[in-house]
């Protein structure tokens, strides 16, 4: 059986099972300082003064910054894009003049311990002049709001639309509109570890090296030589162990750029290790939007026109390199989803308040236009009085006709867009639910079923940005795959890892193109000093691009192999085969040498090697699939609903998911269950808080509820595996598809539930609370109590 | 203050401020840096230790409350240089993703375990609602747990 489709164990496992795994705060550097940070109280105020005497004075620590004094150290960070209608911002490390959101860096204090530092931090005396707060994006985008960044004279950081066609006149001339006023509340990523980084300055070489917890060590190597004018030959950027990234950890946070410059200002490794509520104050978070969105039919169902307005909270700063577009330019991108739709209109504005940053997620952007969109679709076949599975068949795009080109300009290249709902809807028992639906509701009790249909754009190359505008690459990766003289290999690669087990899925790629054993290749990732230039990981991108590139480099040097053992065996290269290790001469009875033994050769210099070749055994190769692929799932979600206690509880989860060719399929199932289980947290319990003065309530995980095993279902999962049309080996990426599916089916699934009682689900998460108001206070038919006063009625919220 | 633990079945002494957690006692001071901390607030779970036989959350107790107590963290779980049936089902069923969460889930579970040797897959849900994994959907857990009660049931 090939490596590439194994469900090989991980190789990562051992150490991580056993207390051996090196995640930044692990690590421990002679004369090492430690950091911490003093963080706005305040949403949005004045800095009038900042007194850092007393803490500069107190015992244990070395030094003191504010923003000022950061200042000539590093510059601030600023996320550029070419982007119409986009306005860039500065970020400073260390907030200079003002704060915009509470939980802001403001100073930074440096210690012999996180203990001293902290207690310095208590130390520190600022004068604040609190200003308005800016909470609320509608009130943000109005004339006349109080501006966080005076700079950029609005708060409307950006605006762009997508059109194809003249969704209005088609609108005003279908059979059947359906529309509403859509909201997916913010959301935080929760890795389950924080934020932490350790910088080292060797002043002898001039070399700056970052330890840090992120997805993206190329982007930040590019973008810290940039910021503390620091070659970039001379600055080395290390991601360790991560504990998770989720999207959470692509960007260049302030704490990174603070520790390099304090390392470089003292001459000693400075450290910071973040705790939970920084996490929860400061990692970037998701989504906030708001969505008007109508959607028209002909009689028959046929789509005929898509027109939606997002506002987004994109919250105080515009993170580098994404900027604040990130995750709203991709709900427009999106909205169409997989269906055949011949006039769309998608209008998107991302507004700045004082909250923190918005960033990607998991998903980013098609978790909510992925309930949005389904959402009108079951509202529409309730209307037409159609099933809702045959109304999205109808109007799936299908396989005839790819490559296909959706209204937002997105070329899905192929996909089983209407095989995996057909799938699905078997494999979920479609009928029988129906049945039991109908059974269940006679004794009033409440069961739902949600599906929802998704195509994502993964493994995304040159052609289109990932981040639109932004003035970085993400469409390229390099891989260098080196035998070494004693026949072993070692594959560097520019991404990094963070839970996906790219030591093992990685390898699988390279042994099975060398042709050697898998315990012979190790994976080395994560450092900029150690691989051919790249970004990271994030985007669904690694298996596609990194695979990709891994492909070139292990076919580049198994041909190279193959000449050597041609020479040495006196064959034909033709008739020679390299697997697990050894070259064969094919019905050559038995002739044939080792991997290892034409390494030595390959480095033992001219005489034994062929006429003309260059010594040596490797190759650094780089891949761009250009467009990217199409990654397509079905979702179908039962759930039942206890009017009474607003308890929503998942009965089953089908997930029927086509990623491709398959490296590796433990690895597949566990992240296309991992995703699910955070759609599911975000479909029904996780939701940033936010007051009207911009303190966040949600700082402790008693407050953000992150799903624990009683609340995530058991996922069944089921793999089409059809291979990329357009990407080396075939693969499509894997990591998001379980969030962006998720919200919907769960949503649509609870809407299903409480169709007889005139419910529509149009906020998430579905919390009980929302859900009381819902069945209880909103002119829901049966069993509504009267409760005064709670909540506008439907009517209202229609109109 | 001065404090003597056995952690591990090895006895050591330390000083440090009475105000030291634990979790940071264990890292910075002993070097055990298998022992994560992830919330310092008693919820995630990823510090669980054993303390006397007993799952606790190192991140919520000082090290001088430890003081005379026999511990167990992730590194003394091998036996004989081979890994502990429970780690072993982890590696199998694919319970564990970025592994940070995994320490302490693999000291609740045993003390799960200990108390309910051969649990429903309900009870097992339960058992390690304790702790949070963010990456697995607890699928992989469910079934290395289920696994490793069979492993240790078998005399």
């Amino acid at each position: 059986m090939s490596l590439i489709g194994a469900p090989v164990r991980r190789l990562e496992d051992a150490r991580l099972l056993t207390g051996h795994g090196r995640f930044v705060a692990d690590i421990v550097l002679p004369r090492m300082l430690h950091a911490a940070f003093l963080r706005s109280p305040h949403a949005h105020a004045r800095i009038h003064h900042l007194d850092l005497g007393r803490a500069r004075a107190a015992p244990g620590v070395s030094a003191c910054l504010g923003g000022q004094d950061l200042k000539p150290l590093a510059r601030p960070i600023r996320a550029e894009s070419r982007m119409k209608g986009y306005h860039a911002t500065d970020f400073p490390p260390l907030a200079v003049g003002k704060v915009r959101y509470a939980g802001e860096a403001v100073a930074a204090v440096v210690g012999e311990s996180r203990y001293a530092a902290e207690d310095a931090v208590e130390l520190i005396d600022v004068g604040w002049e609190p200003l308005a707060v800016v909470g609320s994006v509608e009130a943000a985008a109005r004339e006349g709001s109080p501006l966080l960044h005076e700079e950029a004279g609005t708060n409307v950081l950006l605006a762009r639309a997508f059109v194809q066609g003249d969704a209005e006149a088609a609108l005003s001339t279908a059979a059947v509109v359906v529309g509403d006023r859509f909201r997916f509340h913010r959301h935080a990523g929760v890795t389950m570890e924080n934020r932490a980084c350790l910088a080292d300055w060797d002043a002898g070489g001039g070399v700056l090296t970052l330890w840090s917890s992120t997805q993206v060590p190329g982007l930040l190597r590019d973008a810290l030589a940039e910021l503390l004018d620091v070659p970039a030959h001379r600055v080395r950027v290390v991601a360790p162990d991560v504990g998770g990234g989720f999207g959470v950890k692509s960007a260049l946070y302030p704490e990174e750029v603070t520790v390099c410059a304090l390392a470089r200002l003292l001459g000693r490794p400075v450290k910071w290790v973040g705790d939970r509520r920084e996490d929860l104050l400061t990692s970037t978070q998701a989504w906030d939007e708001l969505i008007d969105a109508r959607l028209g039919l002909a009689a028959d169902g046929t789509l005929s026109a898509l027109s939606a307005r997002v506002l987004a909270d994109v919250g105080a700063y515009s993170v580098h390199p994404w900027t604040a577009s990130i995750e709203v330019i991709q709900v427009i991108s999106f909205l169409p989803g997989p269906y055949r739709l011949p006039h769309y209109r998608g209008e998107a504005q991302g507004v700045a308040t004082n909250k923190a940053p918005m960033g990607p997620y998991r998903g980013v952007g098609r978790p909510v236009s992925t309930f949005v969109t389904e959402a009108l679709l079951d509202r529409a076949a309730r209307r037409l009085g159609m099933d809702p599975v045959e109304l999205r068949l109808k109007n799936l795009v299908r396989p005839d006709e790819f490559p296909y080109r959706s209204p937002s300009g997105v070329v899905w290249d192929g996909g089983s867009f209407v095989e995996s709902l057909e799938r699905a809807r078997e494999l979920a028992g479609y009928a029988q639910a129906r049945e039991e639906q109908r059974r269940a509701r006679e004794r009033k009790r409440w069961l739902g079923i949600g599906v929802a249909v998704y195509v994502e754009l993964t493994g995304v190359g040159s052609a289109i940005p990932a981040s639109p505008g932004a003035a970085i690459n993400t469409g390229t990766e390099g891989a260098t795959v080196r035998v070494d003289p004693g026949g072993t290999v070692t594959a560097t690669f520019g991404v990094a890892c963070h839970g996906q087990g790219h030591e093992t899925t990685l390898a699988q790629v390279v042994a099975a193109e060398v042709g050697t054993r898998l315990e012979d290749v190790r994976v080395i990732e994560g450092d900029t000093a150690a691989s051919p230039t790249g970004t990271g990981t994030y985007a669904s991108r690694t298996a596609v691009i990194a695979g990709g590139a891994a492909m070139l480099a292990s076919r580049a040097v198994k041909e190279k192999a193959l000449r050597i053992a041609a020479h040495q065996l006196e064959a034909s290269v033709e008739d020679l085969a390299l697997e697990d290790g050894r070259a064969s001469v094919r019905g050559g009875a038995g002739r044939s040498v080792t991997l290892r033994e034409i390494a030595a050769a390959a480095y033992a210099g001219a005489k034994r090697l062929p006429q003309g070749m260059e010594p040596g055994l490797e190759a650094t190769r780089f891949y761009d699939p250009y467009f990217g692929t199409a990654s397509n799932a079905s979702h179908v979600a039962v759930v039942e609903v206890d009017v009474e206690t607003c308890a929503v509880t998942l009965r089953r989860f089908v997930v029927v998911e086509d990623c491709g060719r398959i490296i590796n399929p433990l690895i597949v199932e566990g992240q296309a269950i991992g995703g699910v289980a955070q759609g599911v947290g975000a479909a029904l319990l996780e939701e940033v808080v936010y007051d009207g003065d911009g303190q966040l309530l949600t700082g402790t995980l008693m407050d953000y509820l992150v799903p624990t095993a009683s609340e995530v279902p058991a996922i069944e999962v089921h793999h089409l595996e059809r291979p990329s049309p357009t990407t080396l080996g075939g693969f499509k990426g894997v990591g998001e598809g379980g969030t962006i599916g998720a919200p919907a089916a769960v949503a649509n699934a609870i809407a299903d539930a409480l169709a007889p009682l005139g419910v529509e689900i149009t906020e998430l998460p579905v919390t009980p609370e929302r859900l009381f108001r819902l069945v209880h206070c909103s002119g829901a038919r049966e069993p509504a109590k009267t409760v005064g006063g709670l909540s506008q009625t439907r009517d209202e919220r229609d109109a | 203050m001065t404090v003597r633990l056995t952690v591990n079945g090895v006895r050591h002494e330390g000083r440090c401020e009475p105000r030291k957690l634990l979790v940071d006692f264990l890292r910075e001071d002993l070097g055990l840096t298998g022992t994560h901390v992830g919330c310092e607030h008693g919820i995630c779970g990823a510090c669980t230790i054993l303390v006397n036989g007993e799952a606790a959350r190192s991140c919520i107790m000082f090290a001088v409350q430890a003081d005379g107590a026999a511990l167990t963290t992730v590194e003394g779980l091998m036996r004989d240089g081979k890994l502990h049936p429970l780690q072993e089902a982890f590696r199998e069923h694919h319970g564990l993703q970025c592994g940070f969460c995994t320490p302490g889930m693999l000291l609740t579970a045993l003390d799960f375990l200990r108390t309910n040797p051969a649990p429903t897959e309900a009870e097992i849900r339960e058992g390690v609602s304790a702790v949070l994994c963010r990456c697995t959907g607890y699928h992989g857990i469910i079934k290395a747990v289920e696994a490793a009660a069979a492993q240790l049931r078998t005399p």
